[in-house]
């Protein structure tokens, strides 16, 4: 039950709430428990409420720090662009 | 950060289950780390993590799943309101197949016009405008879910609604955490802590954990990925002998959790003691109405009983949910209790750990 999805905002409304997407699919969904929403934003939504921001910059770190650990425990495995 | 490519993410996972396997290795002893989040208990046997874990860490399903940890009185008492000429109910969907402890649900009474199933709180507002009658909703859930039931009841009191009311079954988790290392189990090890329940709480309200008894728990998130940093996060506090409160989901969990939206959520509801299915009485684990808002109590307003605690002959639910019996080690698992005809709510609910165990299977053998 407490399953939530990072949704992207793409459009502000009145009444405190936003339109947001994720592949493909909108949604529109309150804001009101979070702070100032702002197109582009990351938001993480539970039943129709965005209960926090995504850190994206936290999220990029996140997996840098793992494919670093990936490459020293397996140099050269990586074989991608 | 999510729904990386499969190759890719096994090439992440493997220096993870390494860093696992060595710190594994000193602790000479089997760990048991229990997950409290049906999201996390599907996520765990989905992936087929646990048989890449070590022999001696095993991850046990804890009471992770709000409707299975739900008494079947509350069920007996939803249906004999939906008995009487009254109200609508509202309620999730997750609810509906879990049987009472007269063996009825609620989804008999779908399509009968007097059941609404939900996925927004914020639909109760449209729904109670448009009802002639009294509208309830069944409110279950942990703090992922009550601000959004919260926001919803204060915007009905800012509007005036009159005819919307509130049977609240709400269960928060800290006081459940204790109520299990104090149990007849007690031999726990670590908590993975519940991504988006600490969304909203934050770190400080695990901070019992570190006191003596104790034991270590580290927030995590649900991707393949964030469930072995998090495993591995235990394993390397249990062999340093520490005992923190660890985050190792910060894209989404601020130390400080959510303050606003807790703050909706104790403008409309204090806490109280709660019944549990399998755990039993835990003091302050529930919520109810403040008494500036006694009028949404359904409860109140519909004369209900209090709920009761009742199991099904033969059935290992309450067992389940301690983490003290695997599920497939029920009598009834798989042979009288499959998905289609459940005996227990461990079973009903997709996130119960008796489906996540039979739909994926990955026990330790």
């Amino acid at each position: 039950m407490c399953l939530a999805v990072p949704m992207k905002v793409i459009e502000l409304l009145p009444g405190e709430k936003a339109r947001v997407e994720r592949e493909g699919l909108e949604a529109v969904v309150d804001v009101s428990l979070v702070e100032q929403a702002r197109v582009g934003d990351y938001l993480i939504i539970h039943a129709g409420y965005a209960i926090q921001a995504l850190d994206l910059e936290e999220a990029e770190e996140r997996l840098r720090l793992f494919a670093e650990m990936a490459e020293k425990e397996n140099p050269g495995s990586e074989g991608r662009p | 950060m999510s729904l990386r490519p499969r190759q890719e993410e096994r090439r992440l996972a493997e220096p993870l289950i390494g860093a696992i396997r060595r710190a594994s290795g000193k602790l000479g002893r089997e760990v048991r780390l229990m997950e409290v989040c049906g999201t996390h208990t599907v996520a765990i046997r989905r992936s087929g993590l646990r048989s890449l874990l070590p022999p001696n860490i095993r991850l046990i399903s804890g009471p992770g799943c709000p409707v299975c940890v739900t008494p079947a009185g509350y069920i007996d008492n939803a249906l004999a309101l939906l008995e009487r000429r009254g109200p609508t109910l509202a309620s999730f969907g997750d609810l509906l197949k879990v049987p009472g402890a007269s063996g009825g649900s609620l989804s008999g009474h779908l399509g009968g016009g007097r059941l609404r199933v939900l996925y927004s709180p914020a639909e109760l507002l449209e729904l109670a405008r448009s009802s002639g009658g009294p509208v309830v909703f069944l409110g279950i859930g942990f703090e992922t879910t009550v601000p959004a039931v919260a926001a919803a009841f204060l915007r009905a009191a800012e509007q005036g609604l009159d005819n919307l009311f509130l049977y609240p079954a709400f269960k928060t988790v800290p006081p459940a955490l204790g109520a299990l290392l104090r149990g007849p189990g007690r031999n726990l090890d670590g908590f993975l802590l519940p991504g988006h329940v600490s969304v909203i709480l934050g770190l400080e309200p695990y901070r019992f954990l570190e006191a003596p008894g104790g034991v270590p728990g580290v927030i995590t998130g649900f991707e393949p990925l964030d469930l072995l940093r998090g495993i591995l996060a235990l394993v390397r506090q249990l062999a340093e002998g520490t005992r923190r409160v660890e985050n190792a989901y910060e894209r989404a969990v601020r130390p400080e959790g959510n303050p606003k939206a807790r703050e909706v959520m104790s403008r409309l509801l204090e806490p109280a003691d709660a019944l549990w299915r399998g755990l039993g009485l835990i003091p302050e684990s529930g919520l109810e109405l403040r008494p500036g808002f006694a009028g949404f109590d359904a409860a109140r307003r519909f004369g209900l009983p209090p709920v009761w605690n009742s199991e099904p002959a033969g059935c290992g639910c309450a067992e389940v949910l301690q983490g003290l019996q695997e599920p497939e080690r029920c009598p009834l698992f798989g042979r009288a209790c499959a998905p289609e005809s459940p005996v227990g709510p461990c079973m009903v609910s997709s996130e119960g750990a008796c489906a996540a165990a039979y739909r994926y299977g990955g026990a330790e053998a």
